[in-house]
């Protein structure tokens, strides 16, 4: 995954004084600084764990905040089976998420339901919230965990919401 | 006290409530009437020294009458004896059994399990709800006439449930040499026509 700095930064040339687009400092500034909502349900949960500890330590990538509070989260990592009893909390607590806001669905069973073809499970989590990246495996390694992050990172990087908002209002003016 | 003690007490003092006796592997099954269960019971745990009730689980035999039967699994810890109680349910449309719960309090709880799962009503249980599913749920799901995909049910606020895609079976693989997508026929939705023969044409 290629990717060219949106921020454009050469100290020797410029000193204190950074050139850029308001898109691109924002996302640069939302993108890495993650803070998860973990939605540990299952298994996945454990390996959530293990990729906030020390060995993968995703604080690397401005992710380590986890907030056990919606309001505070930018990103709902569903990590596990949901079921149907879970689903509707699922969804109260990412309707209490402040925008922007984005979604992982860690593993097969948040993805599709996994293995679980059952009337007590849903199948994926994007029957009820929009998912941004499905992360595959049963659980999902930490590696496949900072992977998926680091597409979300890279996709929050493409977003345009500030040209989207200025369009819009000048649109309506 | 050995399991053939304990029978044979049991046998004594409950001659005509015993229907039947098996043996597997030293492991001692008495199935009972259902009048007798509770009395039985207390004479197992105030007498034979069984003090704690390891598990009841129901069976579901479809198609047979009486369809439903009881299972209570005991265990003795000082003499280190397990002991099964089985009992038929008469009651076809509407199971009921009697509680266990005033002897053992630990069968609250699996009585409510039988009463969420398979739809068996115990009388003199303080505190009969659902305990996996919600309440509200129409289905019994351990069932056999319970599809293993479920039902659509809708409890507005609190829980809603859709069949799950099976593709014919739990779990099915289609012998071809296409991609993991076509080899797995679940990653369809349910409701998707099962366009198997297509899929497979497919390289």
């Amino acid at each position: 995954m290629s990717q060219t700095n949106p921020i454009a930064y050469d100290s020797k040339v410029e000193g204190n004084v950074i050139f850029t687009r308001v898109d691109a400092a924002i996302n640069w500034m939302r993108g890495n600084s993650l803070w998860p909502m973990p939605m540990g349900l299952a298994c996945c949960a454990i390996e959530l764990m293990a990729a906030s500890s020390s060995r993968y330590d995703i604080s690397r990538f401005g992710a380590e905040v986890m907030r056990f509070s919606p309001r505070q989260s930018d990103v709902m990592i569903v990590a596990g089976t949901v079921t149907y009893k879970m689903a509707y909390a699922v969804k109260r607590i990412w309707d209490q998420m402040p925008e922007p806001k984005w979604c992982i669905a860690m593993g097969a069973c948040a993805s599709s339901g996994g293995m679980y073809r059952s009337y007590a499970v849903l199948q994926g989590i994007d029957n009820l919230i929009p998912v941004d990246v499905y992360i595959s495996g049963c659980p999902p390694r930490p590696e496949a965990l900072l992977d998926g992050l680091m597409r979300l990172q890279h996709k929050i990087m493409g977003e345009h919401a500030v040209e989207d908002q200025k369009r819009a209002l000048a649109e309506t003016l | 006290m050995t399991a053939n003690d304990i029978v044979s007490r049991l046998r004594e003092k409950f001659a005509n409530d015993i229907l039947a006796e098996n043996d597997f592997r030293g492991e001692k099954s008495l199935s009972l009437k259902m009048e007798s269960l509770v009395d039985v019971c207390r004479c197992c745990r105030d007498e034979l020294g069984f003090d704690y009730l390891v598990d009841i689980t129901s069976l579901d035999h479809f198609g047979e009458y009486p369809r439903y039967e009881m299972v209570y699994e005991l265990y003795s810890m000082a003499s280190g004896v397990h002991l099964r109680l089985k009992a038929l349910v008469a009651d076809e449309a509407r199971p009921s059994v009697p509680s266990v719960s005033s002897l053992w309090p630990t069968a609250d709880w699996h009585e409510r399990e039988a009463y969420d799962m398979m739809g068996i009503t115990f009388e003199g249980h303080p505190d009969l709800r659902r305990i996996l599913m919600w309440d509200g749920y129409p289905f019994y799901p351990l069932r056999k006439d319970f599809p293993l995909q479920g039902k659509p049910s809708d409890v507005p606020d609190v829980a809603f449930t859709q069949p799950a895609p099976l593709a014919g079976g739990p779990f099915v693989t289609i012998p071809t040499d296409g991609t993991t997508q076509v080899r797995e026929p679940r990653a369809r939705r349910a409701g998707d026509e099962p366009l198997h023969d297509k899929f497979i044409a497919e390289p």
